[in-house]
């Protein structure tokens, strides 16, 4: 059951009226049903939703209005979930009127004779909203002796949602939301009577990337995912909050599990974030969790194969390995806590001597360090709710529906109140930015620099104090772009915010795992900076010069300057170039992989450590905001060890062989305390980069970002959501339309692709568009670099 | 014919091709919309408030109210919506009326979108009679030619497009708000009010909606004036309707007539019962209004009198019923009706209909016991009064209604094992296929 508490602003016109006998003041416009929240009412509904418009289409919530307000009552009992209240309202519920608990019985009674009663077998049944209150608010037993309606059971609205039209009470939650909330209105209610039921056009199947959410509001069991039907009883389950991992949107869920197991999860309630709506990718991406390449112990090499290794062993052999081998770095990936990014840029600090640690795994820049420095770090200037408030919001660089959920919910919240715009330079016009009813700033990759400056001065965009610039992680692939993103902000006073797409990303720049920043903001090239973190760690001295970042370490691990190397959950095929960073593992002297699973990093690795996925560890999650989301342990797990465990018990071993010194932590909260006495830096700051915008490739230019549910190995597990997944395909302007055919072939510097062609009316001349990780091993290993020259030539499938 | 009748609309039903503008215009049509142009259209409004016009299609509702509520300092444009989405069982005045005297219609409407200054005006036509919206479609065709219609209307300035609509057969489009969503394309299910449709109503706009005998009463209002309309009628409910008599009556048809007129009185103008046979109940205002019986012969056929005798005036759909019908039997038909035009949308209605209809069917095949009655009740009592909109109120009513008058009758069928009458005996049509057809199982 849904109930909003919600929070009495003092500055709202209040309106006095009594319920139940209770004087109650509440905002106005306060609709009856939830002012009788205030005072402890419950009353029952099923289409009711706080954060869907009024329908008033189940009567569950009639109530008895004596008194309208007006000194004359309604003669008969009125919907509480469509009513607003009145100054001298008087409403009766169930609790004090015979004639709404008999209104309310009668209802009850009527949902129930079409409904199959099969609670028994029933996903919701335990946990069911007309379970629950056809017991406290129906009869004991049905009048009912007829013959109930029937559907086959169930049918596939999508690949991952089923809807059994048998159990739908048709309070049209599902289908409000699509079309308010998701805006995917793909479901709708078809045929009329008892026959009314949920539909589908066959043409246009329901694949939304927020279709669980559906699920999750029914108040029936008649919408239940593939992959969870029949698998467990919600009285067996244990649930705990959590945050998702998915990326940087910091999206409270449950976690639901069972005797070790996760089970499911839903979206958790927060208002701050993400309200009551997850996207189905943190909803349904769970099952990586139990994927059959999962490590469990760790394993060292030896004569040429990996074995199985005690963990001392292991510290031992990491340890002596990476001694040996001279300089080493860290690569830490994007998915790791902030705690555990604190570990990474600990470690290569205090145990290897060095500053050359970067936790970004994909196409990244110097310019973008400087940046993160400059303008992100520390940094907190929107948030959430700023997005409803902001005059203008521009996206630049970045796809919220496919990169960053929530904030396209928001945002699309933000549009529909009125009052909020979104302006996207982008490529074209995507499905994601139309149901923003955005404006588009079509913008050829590479072009970005030109495309932000232009936004200034600008009458028809009006960035101005009371705009908000979002730019995306991709924006570090075109040189000046970030430079030109702070600038408009700096001269507009529009508020600007980085969206990275990793869960970890933001955490993992506050924690310093940044070439030139320590943590806390510390800027490497600041020697009061140096001493401040120095003193706290309890150490000498720090080293000195900005350390390499993550493609310099490659190059350098090639060139033969870099011998050892550390790699939490890196993928090569993100990274800029796959096919440089495979070189630079082989010529790593001493490889130390850090994974959750088997990978190709693993695979040649020299020792190789299992860690904690996210439900066995505590941690913390930074959002886009800087907005801290900290979470427990969800399953007690003691063979599990989070990264900062294995990065102490290596450092420990390191300092036994007179390198370094030991990370001083062995737990999370020993972590957390750390972090917290080392405080933000409070020294002053670098400034923003100024890089000028370099002259963009000629001929077709390639954009490309990853769709929200793609060949993700977190996603891994569930073959439903893959299903729901968009088809890859080749995005071309009108231009080329007359001279290919239903497919093309993109061919790049590493490789060329066929995929369907889909010709994009507003997709910007000499432009082609592609998802990054749809196909093959995805754009950086099987095409080109983001931005650079490909050739498009027409073909077939 | 006597002088009880107030021919106004029905006055040239006889005429040669009354149907066309001909005809209409022979007898003085248009001349209404021409004077009204003359007028302030503030005074239009005024004038028919004056009348005391109310709504003709079954809830009353003084139609110059109506249009007064409509914002004129709204920006966005203002919509005339005549409703001849005619579907209730019983009702059959607009469908040959437009049959008839579409031009009537098409005046009408051209002046009451003067009045609210309405600048398009929307007929929506039930789906299923394809002749009437022909008809009416020539009618608005003819009148456009005329300059009736269109754009500097008799050199006014006034610009009028009016568009024929043909509704996609569903009953609860008759439910004014359910008509709007299928007039805008979508699925005919009723709104949520406030915001009502005189604020938002079609695309969001200003709206009146009005039933087409009320917007075709305007030209004679206009034409004869205000007065003349309040002559007739009672002190409430003033001026003339159609009366709808179908059934058991020897000369079934429409008879306009002062409100007020009794069920007597329209029973001799239509020849009387049929021969032989004697009043047993019958529907004031079409299948969603309580029946009443043979007592009610003298209750005033106006909103006032109908209320106090328990039922309501609703589209004077005056269904006649001798003592060869089963009550049980015509109820269970009408219910479903019901069952099978409820939109879905609510509860009560989806589900409260399609239990009754069980329950009813049971009772009507003598299945059941007494206490079934009681049940039914109460489903009644929680379907009426709780649904989104008004069909789910009538669907009940006849049921409760007859229950009240006839709970013998049911238990007739419960004794007898199934429905003691033969249905072939209340066919209005001699039967081809003897006595017995469809008799009780």
């Amino acid at each position: 059951m849904t109930t909003t508490p919600e929070k009495v602003d003092t500055t709202v016109d209040l309106v006095t009226l009594t319920i139940d006998g209770v004087q109650v003041s509440v905002p106005k416009d306060t609709l009856v049903i939830r002012a009788a929240e205030e005072v402890g009412v419950q009353i029952p509904r099923f289409c009711d939703h706080p954060l869907l418009a009024p329908v008033g289409a189940c009567r569950q919530c009639l109530v008895d209005i004596p008194d309208a307000g007006n000194g004359r009552g309604f003669p008969k009992p009125q919907a509480s979930c469509t009513l607003p209240v009145a100054e001298g309202m008087v409403v009766n519920t169930q609790a004090t009127s015979p004639v709404a608990d008999k209104a309310q019985q009668g209802i009850m009674e009527f949902l129930l004779i079409n409904h199959p009663l099969d609670c028994p077998v029933c996903d919701k049944g335990g946990e069911c909203p007309l379970q629950n209150q056809a017991m406290s608010n129906g009869r004991g037993e049905s009048r009912f002796e007829g013959v109930k309606r029937t559907f086959p059971k169930p049918i596939n609205i999508s690949a991952q949602v089923l809807l059994d039209r048998e159990r739908c009470v048709l309070c049209a939650r599902c289908t409000r939301f699509s079309e308010q909330i998701a805006g995917d209105p793909f479901i709708a209610l078809i045929e009329r009577g008892a026959l009314q039921q949920v539909g589908i056009y066959e043409k246009e199947p329901f694949e939304s990337y927020f279709s669980g959410n559906t699920i999750q509001i029914c108040p029936v069991g008649a919408l239940t995912s593939a992959e969870y039907r029949f698998r467990s009883r919600p009285f067996d389950l244990v649930s705990t909050p959590s945050i998702a991992e998915h990326d940087a949107c910091g999206a409270a869920i449950r976690v639901d599990h069972r005797r070790g197991k996760v089970m499911r999860r839903l979206s958790g309630n927060d208002p701050e974030v993400n309200e009551e709506w997850i996207t189905d990718k943190d909803r349904f991406a769970f099952r990586y969790l139990h994927a059959g390449d999962r490590l469990t112990y760790p394993m060292v090499r030896e004569d040429g194969e990996l074995r199985p290794a005690s963990w001392p062993e292991a510290f031992a052999v990491a340890a002596r390995g990476l001694h040996q081998a001279g300089a080493a770095a860290v690569l830490a990936g994007g998915r790791v806590t902030a705690e555990d990014a604190y570990a990474y840029a600990k470690f290569a600090r205090v145990s290897l001597g060095s500053n050359d640690v970067d936790f970004r795994a994909r196409p990244l820049s110097s310019e973008e360090a400087d940046f993160l420095a400059s303008d992100v770090v520390l940094r907190t200037p929107v948030t959430y709710a700023d997005l409803e408030t902001a005059s203008t919001v521009v996206l630049a660089g970045l796809e919220p529906e496919d990169e960053a959920g929530t904030i396209f919910l928001r945002l699309r919240k933000a549009v529909r109140k009125g009052g909020t715009r979104v302006v996207s330079i982008a490529p074209y016009a995507s499905w994601g930015l139309r149901k923003m009813s955005g404006q588009l700033v079509a913008t050829r990759p590479g072009d970005e620099p030109g495309a932000l400056s232009s936004l200034l001065g600008h009458a028809d965009y009006g960035v101005d104090q009371t705009a908000v610039v979002l730019v995306g992680e991709r924006l570090a692939a075109v040189p000046g772009a970030l430079s030109a993103a702070a600038e408009l902000a700096a001269k507009s006073g529009a508020r600007l915010a980085w969206v990275p797409r990793r869960a970890g990303d933001r955490g993992a720049v506050e924690a310093g795992c940044l070439p030139n920043l320590l943590p806390g903001g510390r800027p490497v090239a600041d020697a009061a900076a140096r001493v401040d973190a120095a003193t706290t760690w309890g150490v000498d001295s720090l080293p000195e010069t900005v350390g390499r970042d993550a493609d310099t370490i490659v190059a350098a691990l090639v060139a033969g300057e870099l011998g050892g190397l550390v790699v939490g959950g890196v993928d090569p095929d993100d990274t800029a170039d796959p096919a440089a960073t495979r070189a630079a593992l082989d010529a790593a002297s001493f490889v130390v992989a850090l994974d959750l699973r088997e990978t190709e990093v693993t695979r040649i690795a020299d020792v190789v450590f299992p860690v904690a996925p996210v439900t066995d560890k505590a941690g913390t999650f930074v959002t886009w905001e800087g907005r801290p989301r900290p979470f427990e342990t969800v399953l007690e797990n003691p063979g599990s060890l989070p990264d900062l465990r294995v990065l102490a018990g290596i450092a420990e071993e390191i300092a036994a062989l007179g390198q370094g010194s030991a990370l001083g932590f062995r737990t999370v909260a020993e972590v957390r305390a750390e972090m917290t006495e080392m405080g933000p830096w409070d020294g002053e700051r670098v400034a923003s980069p100024t890089v000028t915008a370099a002259p963009p490739a000629t001929g077709t230019r390639l954009a490309t970002w990853k769709q929200m549910l793609d060949n993700g190995r977190l996603q891994d597990g569930d073959p439903a959501l893959r299903e729901t997944a968009r088809v890859p395909v080749a995005r071309v302007p009108a231009a080329l339309a007359g001279s290919i055919g239903d497919a093309v072939t993109i061919t790049g510097d590493r490789g060329s692709v066929t995929l369907p062609a889909v010709v994009t009316d507003d997709l910007v001349d000499d432009t082609v568009w592609v998802p990054t990780n749809s196909f093959g091993r995805g754009v950086l290993a099987d095409l080109a670099s983001p931005g650079s020259t490909v050739t498009v030539t027409g073909g077939s499938l | 014919m006597t002088d009880t009748l107030t021919p106004v609309l029905t006055d040239n039903w006889d005429q040669e091709r009354s149907w066309t503008l001909t005809a209409y215009e022979d007898r003085g049509g248009y001349g209404a919309l021409k004077k009204a142009l003359g007028m302030e259209p503030d005074a239009i409004i005024e004038a028919v408030k004056e009348s005391g016009l109310r709504g003709r299609g079954g809830a009353g509702f003084p139609t110059g109210m109506k249009w007064g509520f409509i914002p004129q300092d709204n920006p966005r444009p203002k919509y005339l919506v005549v409703n001849a989405d005619e579907s209730e069982p019983g009702t059959c005045k607009d469908i040959p009326l437009m049959m008839a005297n579409p031009h009537v219609l098409v005046e009408g409407v051209a002046i009451s979108s003067f009045a609210i200054r309405a600048h398009h005006a929307f007929i929506y036509i039930r789906g299923e009679v394809l002749h009437v919206i022909r008809r009416v479609q020539a009618a608005v065709d003819e009148a456009y030619r005329a300059g009736h219609l269109g754009k500097n209307i008799h050199g006014s300035g006034f610009d009028l497009d009016v568009v024929v609509h043909a509704g996609a057969g569903a009953y609860i489009c008759g439910e004014e708000t359910a008509l709007l969503e299928g007039l805008e394309g979508r699925r005919g299910q009723p709104r949520l009010r406030p915001p009502f449709p005189a604020v938002a109503g079609l695309y969001a706009s200003p709206t009146v909606i009005n039933n087409v005998e009320s917007i075709a009463s305007v030209p004679s209002i206009v034409e004869h004036g205000a007065h003349w309309f309040a002559s007739m009628g009672t002190e409430k409910s003033k001026g003339f309707g159609i009366f709808s008599l179908s059934g058991h009556v020897t000369n079934p048809g429409q008879f306009e007539a002062p409100l007020g007129i009794t069920l007597r009185e329209l029973i001799d103008l239509a020849g009387g019962m049929r021969e032989g046979h004697e009043l047993k109940f019958w529907t004031p205002g079409g299948s969603s209004t309580p029946l009443l019986t043979a007592e009610h012969l003298d209750v005033p056929l106006d909103f006032e009198g109908v209320g106090e005798a328990g039922s309501m005036l609703g589209t004077r759909a005056l269904q006649i019923f001798d003592e060869t019908t089963c009550v049980v039997r015509a109820v269970l038909r009408w219910t479903e009706f019901y069952k099978h035009e409820s939109c879905g949308k609510c509860t009560p209605c989806r589900e409260g209909t399609w239990w009754l209809v069980q329950t009813m069917a049971a009772l009507e095949r003598g299945e059941g016991k007494e206490s079934d009655l009681e049940l039914l009740l109460d489903q009644c009592d929680n379907i009426f009064g709780r649904s989104f909109c008004a069909l789910a109120d009538g669907a009940v009513a006849p049921i409760a209604s007859s229950i009240e008058f006839f709970r013998d009758e049911y238990l007739a069928h419960l004794s007898h094992g199934g429905c003691p009458f033969d249905p072939a005996a209340s066919a209005v049509f001699p039967s081809t296929t003897g006595a017995t057809a469809g008799a009780s199982r």
